[in-house]
């Protein structure tokens, strides 16, 4: 087991390069060059302040040497300052946003294994029956639905029309004076938008998934030993076929990460929530270099320990796999 | 049963279960009322889709505007139609890219197989660990947003798994006898590619291909909605839901049927990929 998580570890390094040299390219192929927004819009501006920037910032140097300085600034978790008013370090910036968009994002995970599982194995059990063709036509609704469309929908829904839930920020104005247990409910109420339609998707996409597993899974020749040797259908479905079934809903879950991470910047754009995504989406409309590299390379980074985590978890529970 | 699928021809006996899959008819009715509606768009469309007119903004679907009118007072409905246009058109594009991107590194990477197979997939491998709408966005924000950029970003960043994919065909399909045959007669290795293993490898790129345009509406279309995209006064389905964003309290309209559009749009893609994989081989189906 140890052996297998070294290995893993070791594959990615090379990895881990290849993100932040991708990275570079995305943000320095890109036309205009970082300090443009600075200097092409201020008339003030002198030739000579323009090139002072670029030493400053060390514009002038070839590509290759520039790579080199942002990956040694970046092991040491140097991110740079921001380029917004604000200035902070990018790091800071990040640390503030990351839990915000970890939360919703694992809430929503729990979400979708919460319902998707065993809509997905509930389907394959009793298949082509009326349950599992009004799943099916759920699942196909889930897959074309536009994220930020459910989105407005639940807003007009439920926040304008009937008025149960609030449609923006993560609390109310009047939140430290709620009791305890008014700041609880005010917390969820305010999570409850965000955290469904980040699941919407994702939801289709797995009890899609265990459905067909399950379905590959009952076919088995274990299956119909169980069966012959007289066990209790109930038995054999859920003691032997749903382990079974469920092992690869692990690896999906690891791989569903840059998924959830990618599709925070709708939600958190249209709900006001202070995350990554809308962290990212302000950096990208103010042309802000060091958020955006950092932004890419952190959830580059996190997708890859997404996978790891998947990978070994998967390893885990079928020793198959870790006897090689 | 047996006899006549000896006699008919692999194209004959597709075409035979795709007419007979409910899903597959769905989906063609749903995109061919779609290419229908884009291909006569000025003569179906009331009105100009650029032509406001202050006085009547948001007004709600009414006998004059059966959807409505937006913030300047353009009507919903033939915006929408102009719109189906551009949806139809990224989604191609954008596709196509990305498909011909995936054939060429799949097929090296799979016919080749050593090193240029371990560097290919390296590749995908990195790729696939940026969640991809954080690099189109980047990307797309540095340059100036114009239909072309954006379908050439979004085929740029989703040929991975048509990679994957044909990488995969062409490894089981390499040491099949037709492809030795091909060898032994002195075949140079890019006509094998392409004349002989390619076109056999294609069925589950089709599949794969049309679930993309669906995906490449959506992206577009989140893009639209993010300022990003296809800029007003254009009429893009995305970008007329962020004016259903700022006015969702007055005009309900104005974020229900642009993304209804959407919705039917991505559904009736999705229908026809799924009935597709069905026809290819149905001892797929579960």
């Amino acid at each position: 087991m140890a052996t297998y998580i070294f290995k893993r570890l070791f594959t990615m390094v090379p990895l881990f390069f290849g993100i932040t040299i991708v990275s570079f390219l995305v943000i320095h192929l890109a036309p205009g060059s970082p300090i443009s927004i600075q200097s092409d819009l201020n008339p003030k501006m002198t030739a000579e302040a323009r090139e002072r920037l670029r030493t400053f910032y060390g514009l002038d140097k070839p590509l290759p040497i520039q790579y080199c300085n942002w990956l040694k600034h970046l092991i040491t978790l140097d991110l740079g300052r921001s380029f917004s008013t604000d200035n902070r370090l990018v790091i800071h910036k990040i640390k503030d946003a990351l839990p915000i968009t970890i939360l919703i994002n694992i809430l929503a995970l729990l979400l979708i294994m919460i319902v998707a599982i065993p809509l997905g194995v509930l389907s394959a059990v009793h298949q082509d029956s009326l349950f599992d063709r009004s799943a099916t036509v759920f699942v196909f609704i889930g897959f074309a639905l536009p994220t930020f469309w459910l989105a407005l929908l639940l807003m007009i829904l439920f926040g304008v029309y009937l008025d149960w839930l609030p449609i923006s920020g993560l609390k109310s104005i009047n939140y430290d004076c709620l009791g305890p247990f008014g700041q609880i409910k005010d917390r969820v109420f305010h999570l409850l938008m965000p955290v469904l339609v980040s699941a919407f998707g994702g939801l289709a996409g797995l009890s899609r998934y265990s459905r067909s597993n399950m379905l590959e899974v009952v076919r088995q020749d274990y299956i119909t030993t169980a069966r012959a040797k007289g066990l209790p259908e109930s038995k054999v479905v859920y003691k032997h076929a749903l382990r079974n079934a469920l092992l690869p809903v692990v690896t999906i879950l690891g791989l569903s990460i840059p998924g959830l991470i990618g599709g925070s910047v709708i939600f958190e754009t249209i709900y006001a929530i202070p995350g990554m995504g809308q962290l990212f989406y302000a950096g990208v409309m103010m042309r802000d270099y060091p958020v955006i590299m950092g932004i890419l390379v952190i959830g580059a980074v996190l997708t890859m320990f997404g996978n790891l985590l998947a990978d070994i978890s998967y390893a885990l529970v079928d020793p198959r796999i870790r006897m090689g | 049963m047996e006899r006549e699928a000896i006699n008919k021809s692999p194209w004959k006996l597709f075409w035979n279960r795709f007419l007979k899959n409910k899903l597959a008819l769905g989906g063609s009715v749903i995109i061919i009322a779609l290419f229908v509606v884009s291909a006569f768009a000025p003569l179906i469309a009331p009105y100009d889709p650029g032509e406001y007119d202050i006085k009547k903004i948001l007004y709600p679907p009414d006998k004059n505007h059966i959807m409505g009118t937006d913030e300047i007072g353009r009507d919903v409905f033939s915006r929408i139609i102009w719109g189906a246009r551009v949806s139809l058109l990224v989604g191609f594009v954008a596709v196509g890219i990305a498909t011909a991107i995936g054939i060429i590194l799949g097929s090296l990477a799979g016919y080749y197989g050593g090193g240029v197979d371990s560097f290919i997939m390296r590749f995908v491998d990195i790729m696939l660990c940026f969640p991809t709408f954080f690099l189109i966005l980047a990307v797309i924000a540095f340059w100036e947003p114009s239909i072309w950029k954006i379908m050439l970003v979004i085929g740029i960043t989703g040929w991975m798994g048509v990679t994957r994919l044909v990488r995969a065909e062409f490894l089981t399909l390499k040491e099949r006898d037709f492809v030795q045959a091909a060898r032994i007669v002195g075949g140079k290795d890019l006509r094998i590619i392409f004349r002989h293993i390619l076109p056999n490898s294609l069925a589950p790129v089709l599949v794969n291909a049309t679930l993309g345009i669906s995906g490449a509406i959506l992206t577009e279309s989140a893009l639209s909605f993010l300022g990003i995209g296809i800029q007003p006064p254009d009429p893009s389905w995305g970008n007329m839901l962020t004016a259903g964003k700022d006015t969702l309290e007055i005009a309900w309209w104005l974020s229900f049927f642009p993304g209804f559009a959407i919705f039917i749009t991505v559904m009736g893609y999705n229908m026809l990929g799924e009935g597709i994989r069905d026809a290819i081989d149905p001892r797929l189906r579960q």
